[in-house]
C-alpha cells in the first residue's frame, strides 16, 4: 500500500468516524463542531492526495477556519453548551427521516460503477495556485466576479438579519 | 493511484451521514453544520472527478462551493440568531409556525 493510498483510507475513515460523532452527539453542541473541524481537515488530506492543493489549503483556512468559528461563536453568544431538549414529540417523522435516508443509502450505492475511466498522466502543478487561478481568472471570470456580489449580498443579509433594531 | 469509486464512495457515506444529521436531530445549529457536511460531499466527488479525468473544472466548481457555504452559513446564523432573539430556543420543533 503506497503512502497516497494510505493516506486517503485513514483520512477517509477519521473524516466518517468524526462526522458520525458529529451528527450522534446530541448532548453538546461545542463538541460537535470541534467534531466538524475534525472532518474539514481530515477532507483536507484527502483533497491533498486527490492533486488538488489550492482546495486542500482553502478548505483548511475557509472551512475549519472561518466556518466553524462563526459556528462556534454563535454557540457561546447563545450559551447554549448542553443542548435541554424534551423529549421529542415526532417520533414518526423522526423514523420517517430514518428510513428516507436508509433508501438513500441503497440508492446511491447501487449508484456507484464499479469501473469508472481514470487519467494516470495528469498536466504539470495540476491544482495548484498557478493552474487553477489562471482558470478562475480567464475561463471563469464571470462568475468568480459574480461571487463578489453574492458575498455582498450575505454580509449585508447578515448584519440586516442580526442587528437588533434597524434605524 | 486510488479508484475513483472508493472516492465517491466515500462522498457519498458523509452525504448520507449529513442527510441523517439534517433529518433527524432538531437543534438547529447541529442541522446547519449538517448541511455544511454535505456541501463538503459534493466537494468532495468534485475533486475526485478532476482528479479522475485530469480537468481542473472540478476544482473550480469546489472554490464556489465553497464560497455558497460561507455566505449560507453567515446568512442562516443570522437568521437563527434573530429567531432566538424572538423564540430563545434552537429547537426547530418550536419553530413549526409555517409547517403545513
Amino acid at each position: 500500500m503506497s503512502a497516497s493510498e494510505l493516506f486517503f483510507y485513514g483520512a477517509g475513515a477519521l473524516a466518517v468516524v468524526s462526522a458520525l460523532g458529529m451528527v450522534a452527539n446530541v448532548r453538546n453542541t461545542v463538541a460537535a463542531a470541534m467534531c466538524l473541524v475534525v472532518t474539514m481537515i481530515s477532507l483536507a488530506v484527502v483533497f491533498v492526495v486527490l492533486e488538488a492543493h489550492l482546495v486542500a489549503a482553502l478548505q483548511i483556512m475557509v472551512y475549519a477556519g472561518a466556518i466553524v468559528v462563526v459556528f462556534l461563536f454563535v454557540v457561546m453568544l447563545l450559551n447554549l453548551r448542553r443542548d435541554t431538549f424534551e423529549p421529542p414529540r415526532q417520533r414518526l417523522l423522526k423514523a420517517a427521516g430514518t428510513v428516507l435516508t436508509l433508501g438513500l443509502a441503497v440508492v446511491f450505492l447501487s449508484l456507484i460503477p464499479t469501473s469508472l475511466p481514470t487519467v494516470r498522466e495528469i498536466p504539470e502543478g495540476f491544482g495548484g495556485y498557478r493552474a487553477v487561478g489562471a482558470e478562475l481568472f480567464t475561463r471563469f471570470v464571470l462568475p468568480f466576479e459574480v461571487t463578489s456580489l453574492l458575498i455582498l449580498a450575505a454580509v449585508v443579509g447578515a448584519v440586516v438579519l442580526a442587528k437588533r433594531r434597524l434605524d | 493511484m486510488i479508484p475513483l469509486e472508493h472516492v465517491i464512495g466515500l462522498s457519498a457515506i458523509l452525504f448520507l451521514i449529513g442527510t441523517i444529521g439534517a433529518l433527524t436531530r432538531r437543534n438547529l445549529i447541529v442541522i446547519l453544520m449538517s448541511i455544511e457536511l454535505m456541501l463538503n460531499a459534493a466537494n468532495l466527488a468534485f475533486v475526485g472527478f478532476a482528479r479522475a479525468w485530469g480537468e481542473q473544472d472540478g476544482q473550480l466548481f469546489v472554490l464556489m462551493v465553497i464560497v455558497v457555504a460561507a455566505c449560507e452559513v453567515a446568512v442562516g446564523l443570522g437568521i437563527l440568531i434573530a429567531l432566538f432573539r424572538n423564540r430563545e430556543t434552537v429547537n426547530v420543533e418550536d419553530m413549526s409556525l409555517l409547517k403545513w
